[in-house]
């Protein structure tokens, strides 16, 4: 019965064993923190590797002693052979867009704040969610071990027990196909080169258990925000960062299963002896590929981009979400146009499902769905460019308080503008065909979905550190921090369309051997540089977040004056959020320099007397007409 | 969407569109009380039906996915060779049909507080989807014995993968029924756990008949589809 009278008050107590608290926690608290220590800890590999990358296109040839250590076979005298290089690619790839730019946004802040800012004391189903974070866990554990499986000799001869397919200890880091991984070559085996057996075994069984993992998570996400909204908290109340969370998690429920089957006809087609994309009279390295025939290559192809696109809006969206949340919060303004925002989000997510063609515009395709696909994919300009707007609309006229968080917010538009524009170059089909796999490509990715969602999420760590440990951050730092990556991704990523006009391709491991490049090698020992200075400068970014946990200024509950409700309970907060008294909300998540209240902002909280309330005077958004 | 203010005394929409203006409560405040412990108004039974509800419409996307791939397939080479359906997959057709009967059967029992037909239909449950499990493997173990593999055609690595694919689904709502007949079978004592008793055995039903569905789809198209 004890049990029962739980269920009642439906309030678990508080877990007292070290594991129960910080481990194995269904906290969903704990688990976004979680959450976000992978994040942190998968995006140094990811960071690591670029380096190498920069390091070998710049100074081909370079002795990097601690790869002699580590991969003797893959860097003979420390000097990566090209495969080396694209396991790299491959490898940073995938980490980044599934450890870093899934976990960190979604799985990270919005697991700790959704049901926050919803007035709910948990996820609805908190068993699954610490399920969803050690699934994903477990597959990070297997893409760690595709390095090693491939790189060492030792670990690549043990991981060759497991069958035929599994050979391993070719001397990479992983696979060398991309994070795309097509097909043909991913599905034969390693006849398809080095890299090509275990690695990729390791690499699709990893990204099917992360599917697991994030399907889990989506569930709950949905469950919850439908679900679990407190007394009042209707829909068009909700923070936008709540919108924004809601929306990836539909995004990710509808296109992770897609991918997982296309993974699941690959591995069948490398350890089954299925032919779902290996075509007939198929020859690598010159030789004929025996007892396959039939397969379709481009299946795989349209499998992972209709799962591939909508990813791309799950990494952006979050950031969305913060940035929109934040700039409102330090321009001490309404969100210009919620309504439209909201909108607007669901019309990027949702159009993003019909254009994952225009990654295969070079496939082949019929030029007229290349068309439809481009248009489609044009047409996502238009609620990009109302968030846009809008977010300068929240700015336009305001007293902005140039915090951290407030920098990198403003850092987040400042690159989707800049990512996003060359979108609209790459959607038209005619573009694409010369642009396709240069380095314009790699430069246009890496500012719209790489590097702005990064700046969602640091902009989101400013500003929730002191919610989640009680202390704030070094503003400081936080500003040296945001000044030098931010000139440095620029720095970076502007240069890589330069290369991309002169007709760079991405993935080569060098460019020494062409003439038609020769000019461009002061360009690519600037971006380098810039590239080490901008890693370097993380390390900022790291003492500040591990210093300011233990030494950092204590926080108020609410240090920044915002408005939604988790700045209405200590920080950190309680175990069970609100301590067992249910929130009611009366106010929009916005409500900033309301005129004729007490303060410039209105906590959702505070009861209707707050302010006169004329009925009927709805307006259309914040207009910037406030003085 | 919020305050648009323009005069002086004018003011102030309080809430921002759309939803209704909560009364009710006396609110909750980062200095003052609320009005007590009302967490139990927390679960509602809606709850399990949006979950199931959202992982049904991930694992159809899986198998959209899935067909999808089947009727590329089918066309994209000349190496298609469909194998006559084993009968026994017929038998499995009917105890799937028959079951979400009586899993139907059972939720019918529950919300009318007959708790001892609702164990019974259950079990019954159980059985006849232990038996469509067993119905499955004979298929396939008859196949295998034609020396119809799965590498050998693509048809047959189709009809092997959306049976496994499926069973291992079919499997979980196993699962799931095994915790309603551990777990649910008898009355809870207070409201909270009756609520979700039956939110339980609604979702786990409800995850059954799409079993069911999802089975009769994938039948048809390996029938029909060739």
């Amino acid at each position: 019965m004890a049990e029962a009278t739980h269920e009642e008050v439906h309030r678990h107590p508080a877990p007292t064993g070290f594991i129960r608290k910080y481990i194995f926690s269904i906290d969903h608290k704990v688990i976004g923190i979680q959450y976000i220590l992978l994040a942190l800890s998968a995006v140094l590999v990811g960071m690591v590797m670029s380096v190498l990358m920069r390091v070998n296109l710049t100074w081909p040839g370079t002795h990097i002693h601690i790869l002699e250590t580590l991969f003797p076979q893959g860097a003979p005298g420390g000097v990566m052979s090209p495969e080396f290089y694209l396991s790299l690619v491959t490898m940073h790839g995938t980490i980044m867009v599934f450890f870093v730019l899934t976990t960190a946004p979604q799985g990270g802040f919005g697991n700790y704040f959704l049901p926050i800012q919803i007035g709910a004391d948990d996820m609805a189903f908190p068993f699954l969610n610490m399920m969803s974070f050690w699934v994903t866990f477990v597959g990070f554990l297997v893409i760690l071990l595709a390095i090693f499986a491939e790189g060492n000799a030792t670990v690549g001869a043990w991981i060759s027990k497991l069958g035929e397919s599994f050979a391993g200890g070719s001397g990479t880091v992983g696979p060398i196909g991309g994070w795309t991984g097509y097909a043909p070559l991913s599905a034969l085996g390693k006849i398809a080169g080095p890299g090509q057996g275990a690695g990729v075994n390791l690499w699709i069984i990893s990204i099917a258990i992360f599917c697991v993992g994030s399907l889990l998570g989506a569930l709950n996400f949905i469950t919850t925000l439908l679900n679990m909204r407190t007394r009042g908290m209707s829909l068009m109340r909700m923070p936008l960062t709540c919108w924004a969370w809601f929306t990836t998690a539909v995004l990710a429920l509808l296109s992770f299963p897609v991918l997982l089957g296309g993974g699941i006809l690959l591995l069948l087609d490398r350890i089954a002896g299925t032919s779902f994309f290996i075509p007939g009279g198929l020859y690598v390295s010159g030789a004929l590929v025996p007892n396959h025939a039939g397969g379709s290559p481009l299946l795989w192809q349209h499998l992972f981009w209709f799962f591939g696109h909508p990813e791309v809006y799950i990494a952006i969206l979050p950031g969305m979400g913060a940035t929109s949340h934040i700039l409102s919060t330090f321009a001490r303004k309404p969100v210009f146009g919620y309504r439209a925002m909201v909108f607007a989000i669901f019309a990027i997510g949702g159009l993003g499902f019909f254009v994952w063609g225009h990654h295969m515009f070079i496939s082949g395709m019929s030029p007229y769905s290349a068309v439809a696909f481009s248009i489609l994919t044009l047409s996502i300009g238009v609620p990009s460019a109302i968030k846009t707007f809008n977010w300068l609309g929240t700015l336009w006229g305001a007293k902005i308080r140039f915090t951290t968080p407030m920098l990198f917010a403003i850092g987040f538009v400042s690159l989707f503008v800049a990512g996003g524009i060359t979108g609209l170059v790459l959607g038209q089909t005619s573009l694409d065909f010369f642009f396709h796999d240069t380095y314009f490509v790699t430069a246009h990715f890496h500012l719209v979905m790489g590097v702005a969602s990064i700046f969602g999420m640091f902009a989101a760590t400013y500003f929730w550190f002191p919610k989640m440990f009680g202390r704030m951050m070094s503003e400081g730092l936080g500003k040296l921090h945001f000044w030098i990556t931010f000139v440095g991704v620029y720095a970076i990523f502007v240069p890589f369309h330069a290369m991309g006009l002169l007709g760079m391709p991405r993935r080569y491991a060098r460019f020494d051997e062409y003439e038609f490049l020769k000019n461009s090698k002061g360009l690519v020992m600037f971006v380098t540089v810039a590239a080490i200075i901008t890693v370097v400068a993380q390390v900022l970014f790291y003492f500040n977040f591990f210093w300011s946990m233990f030494k950092g200024k204590i926080a108020g509950d609410n240090p920044w004056e915002a408005t939604t409700l988790e700045w209405t309970i200590p920080s950190p907060p309680p175990h069970d959020n609100f301590a067992g008294i249910v929130p009611t909300v009366y106010h929009g998540a916005y409500e900033f320099s309301v005129p004729g209240a007490p303060n410039d902002f209105i906590m959702q909280t505070d009861g209707e007397g707050i302010t006169a309330d004329i009925s009927g005077a709805h307006g259309n958004g914040g207009n910037g007409h406030r003085h | 969407m919020a305050a648009t203010a323009t005069g002086t005394n004018q003011v102030v929409p309080v809430g921002v569109g759309g939803g209704p203006r909560s009364k009710n409560g006396n609110g909750f405040h980062k200095n003052g009380g609320g009005d007590g412990d009302d967490m139990s108004l927390r679960f509602s039974p809606a709850r399990y039906r949006i979950g199931v509800s959202m992982a049904i419409g991930s694992i159809l996307m899986l198998f959209v996915a899935l067909t999808s791939s089947y009727i590329v397939r089918s066309a994209s080479g000349n190496d298609w060779r469909p194998i006559a359906m084993p009968k026994v997959l017929w038998l499995s057709t009917a105890l799937i049909i028959i079951s979400s009967i009586t899993i139907e059967r059972a939720r019918r029992s529950l919300k009318q507080n007959n708790q001892a037909a609702y164990g019974t239909w259950l079990i019954n449950t159980v059985a006849l989807g232990i038996g469509f499990v067993a119905s499955q493997l004979v298929a396939w173990r008859q196949l295998v014995r034609q020396g119809v593999y799965m590498a050998a055609n693509p048809y047959n690595s189709f009809f092997y993968l959306f049976t496994a694919a499926h069973g291992v689904h079919l499997l979980g709502g196993l699962c799931a029924l095994t915790y309603l007949l551990v777990r649910t079978r008898k009355a809870r004592g207070t409201i909270d756990g009756e609520l979700r008793r039956v939110g339980a055995a609604d979702a786990v039903a409800i995850y059954w008949h799409f079993m069911d569905v999802l089975w009769i789809g994938l039948f048809m198209l390996l029938m029909f589809w060739k």
